[in-house]
């Protein structure tokens, strides 16, 4: 149909200058209104131009209608022109036409592909010099694949996935569907989520301005995956004073978070869920610069069985200064996160804190450099504090790569300390995705 | 008996719903940028509330996705963006955390202006990442063409009487009025420009294409080796050959970029470096579509005769 549509519009354009050629054509006593034929050219642009932009919107909404094979033929002349008097073309189900817009690149047709969602890779490679006995990494690893992809699904909702791929293994990182167009102004999200629980956990590994995550996200949020779980996330804005902006996030998953190194959670019955809520405050304090204060909660079971409850709590802070006029040039993050884990086990129950505070300066266009000081208990043996801190230098050869190098030195509770080294190559391919904030 | 309680129901239903948008007195419009904030304002008048999320002195391609905005987006009735992916990096985000259906991508009160608009730079052939942050549905920086603005503003016109049914015909004179106003500047800005046309220009970021072709300038070079990489050494000294070998002399740059390389090539060429403005806002006294274009003309009129 819209293939119909396309040559209708093509059609058309030949058509009408075929028709108004006649009464175009200069009689003798007549001579040719310069003016009036200017004008019709004009209007013939405009309707080009009307045309064209009508195409582009056609090819980018998706259809709703299933996909239809390919027209047998294009429509003939004839068709089209019967196609014409009616100047709006009728939206209806078929599939787009994208020639020139999307690159076949496969043989398959191009309508088809029109259809599929936003596809990224983002590959994360890091080196390491030094040792470090009690969290070992690889010398050299291809640390993460990062498969998306995303769409809109409907007027109502949007998808995203992300699939991360290790050296072996795969693992859905998230997959879940957005819900945009709920009354009331709610956002509700459904499948597998990073969970709301303060700023890291929310975070892919290639928008985190360091190569590892902090001593606390391991000791007391489950290591790299943090609280990553299949549930529901409900979030609405609340009404605040001017100028100030609230979010309420209220999160239920299965409650198996963690990994057997850093456990979380862990339901060992199907009654076993976990919780978090966030409530995130935001304010400008001009226009370069911004705070945002964090407050976050998560309770569940952990892997001793359901008479043993984790909770935590959290705080995060950070400080945004980006100069509007010089933003791609300058800016600064300063952020801090606080995070106390209350956990059930025999024979005590252990209270465990840890922080982080990470700053992070961007020197020009394409350099940024950071440092962060990590100081955390251990989450079963809270009397263990580890301590640690990096130093952190990125470039950036383009907005789609980004090239780091992180020294860190960390002191083990156990006297062991370790200096590390670590390069990481971090490269995304397709679609635009969206800068983090 | 049911079928008929049922029908008044969903007649009661579309009432409240049908009026909910007559009642709110004036359209909530908010724009990606100045300039749709701008033309929204010439055609809204004061039936609208129109506010911009970028600043004009501001890039477009990199604004941050702040929480703040959401507090705009969620009172919105009306989105209007750019469109060709100028956004991408931020906009996305914030239209699906807004929690506001009624600016949702394909719903009503999502307009993509740039379907109005004469779009240049479509690339044709495959699309890679090798040829920089190219837009692969064309340059998005398709205002800077008094008759794009034209027919923006007849769009924006057109979706807010959509919107607004009561105030459709407002919105029409309106937009009627602004097209003769419109009409008349083009006509001093044409004159002004015309013994310049066909003049050789460089500019930072390849954002003038459409600027280019309604004024007749002929822009032989970018200051970006590609779109969104920064200058190169290679680049430049290349650039500085080319501009030497074509006597070019006007380097134009948008306020945000650093003005480092564009000042040494200018220092090397013995060209001007022409600070213009790409956004209604980039100075604070260009406050509307039309100054943004007497600021940049007279800037560059100025710029042409003292380089020749």
């Amino acid at each position: 149909m819209k293939n119909l549509i396309t040559w209708a519009g093509v059609a058309m354009l030949f058509t009408i200058p075929l028709v108004a050629q006649p009464s175009n054509t200069p009689s003798p006593q007549n001579p040719p209104d310069s003016s009036a034929m200017e004008q019709r050219i004009k209007d013939l642009e405009e309707r080009i131009i009307a045309l064209e932009g009508q195409v582009r919107m056609l090819k980018a909404t998706p259809a709703a209608a299933p996909a239809q094979p390919a027209a047998v033929s294009g429509p003939t002349a004839a068709q089209a022109q019967v196609a014409v008097p009616p100047p709006a073309p009728t939206p209806a189900e078929a599939p787009p036409v994208a020639p020139g817009a999307l690159p076949v690149y496969g043989g398959a047709s191009a309508s088809a592909k029109a259809l599929n969602p936003d596809i990224s890779v983002i590959g994360d490679f890091i080196g390491k010099a030094g040792g470090n006995s009690v969290q070992p990494t690889p010398s050299l690893e291809m640390h993460e694949s990062e498969v998306g992809f995303q769409a809109i699904i409907d007027p109502y909702a949007r998808g995203d996935f992300f699939i991360s791929f290790g050296e072996s293994g795969v693992n859905l990182e998230e997959g879940y569907i957005t819900f945009t167009a709920l009354p009331a102004g709610i956002v509700a999200k459904v499948g597998k989520m990073r969970s709301a629980f303060g700023k890291v956990n929310m975070m892919h590994n290639h928008v985190l301005p360091w190569v590892d995550r902090p001593l606390v996200t391991n000791n007391l949020v489950g290591g790299e995956d943090g609280i990553d779980d299949a549930g529901v996330s409900i979030s609405r804005i609340i009404p605040a004073p001017k100028g100030l902006f609230l979010e309420a996030t209220g999160q239920v998953f299965r409650g198996d978070s963690g990994t057997d190194d850093s456990p979380v959670f862990h339901a060992s019955r199907d009654s076993d869920v976990s919780a978090v809520a966030h409530l995130r405050s935001y304010a400008d304090i001009n226009e370069s610069t911004n705070i945002d204060i964090g407050l976050s909660y998560a309770r569940g079971h952990n892997e001793l069985g359901t008479d043993f409850l984790t909770q935590l709590y959290g705080i995060d802070a950070t400080l945004r200064w980006k100069p509007l006029r010089r933003s791609i040039y300058h800016s600064f993050v300063g952020r801090g996160e606080f995070i106390w884990s209350q956990r059930q086990q025999v024979p005590t129950e252990q209270r465990a804190f840890g922080f982080y505070t990470s700053a992070d300066y961007q020197l020009g266009r394409r350099w940024f450099l950071g440092g962060r000081y990590d100081l955390s208990d251990r989450s079963r043996f809270a009397n263990l504090t580890d301590k640690g801190g990096s130093l952190v230098l990125t470039y950036w050869p383009s907005e789609f790569s980004q090239i780091r190098g992180q020294y860190r030195h960390t002191s083990y509770a156990d006297n062991i300390s370790a200096n590390e080294l670590f390069m990481q190559v971090i490269f995304s391919l397709g679609a635009h995705g969206a800068h983090p904030f | 008996m049911r079928i008929r309680f049922g029908f008044v129901v969903l007649l009661a239903l579309g009432a409240i719903f049908s009026t909910a948008p007559a009642q709110a007195k004036k359209l909530n419009v908010v724009t990606s940028t100045t300039d749709m904030a701008a033309l929204t304002q010439e055609v809204g008048g004061d039936r609208v509330t129109v506010e911009s999320i970028a600043k004009g002195y501001q890039d477009p391609h990199f604004v941050e996705a702040k929480p703040s905005f959401l507090l705009k987006l969620r009172q919105a009735d009306l989105l209007v963006t750019v469109g060709l992916q100028l956004e991408i990096g931020w906009l996305p985000p914030l239209i699906t955390q807004s929690g506001n259906p009624r600016i949702q991508v394909g719903a009503n009160g999502y307009l993509d202006a740039s379907q109005f608009a004469e779009i240049l730079d479509i690339p044709t052939g495959p699309v890679t990442r090798a040829m920089g942050d190219v837009h692969p549905l064309g340059n998005p920086h398709y205002w800077l063409d008094p008759e794009n603005g034209r027919r923006v503003a007849k769009g924006i016109a057109g979706k807010l009487g959509e919107l607004d049914p009561a105030d459709a015909g407002y919105f029409q004179e309106k937009f009627q009025d602004f097209d003769k106003r419109l009409t008349t500047a083009e006509q001093k800005w044409d004159a002004d420009m015309k013994p310049y046309h066909g003049r050789k220009v460089v500019t930072y970021h390849n954002s003038l294409p459409n600027f280019a072709k309604h004024f007749g300038l002929n822009v032989i070079g970018y200051v970006e080796p590609r779109p969104g990489i920064p200058p190169t050494p290679s680049h430049t000294i290349e650039l500085i050959g080319l501009m030497k070998r074509e006597n070019c002399k006007i380097v134009m740059v948008e306020p945000y970029f650093d003005l480092k390389t564009p000042n040494s090539i200018a220092a090397q060429t013995g060209a001007q470096v022409v600070k213009y403005l790409p956004s209604v806002g980039g100075e604070k006294d260009v406050t509307d579509y039309f100054k943004l274009f007497d600021y940049d003309i007279a800037l560059l009129t100025k710029a042409f005769q003292a380089t020749q």
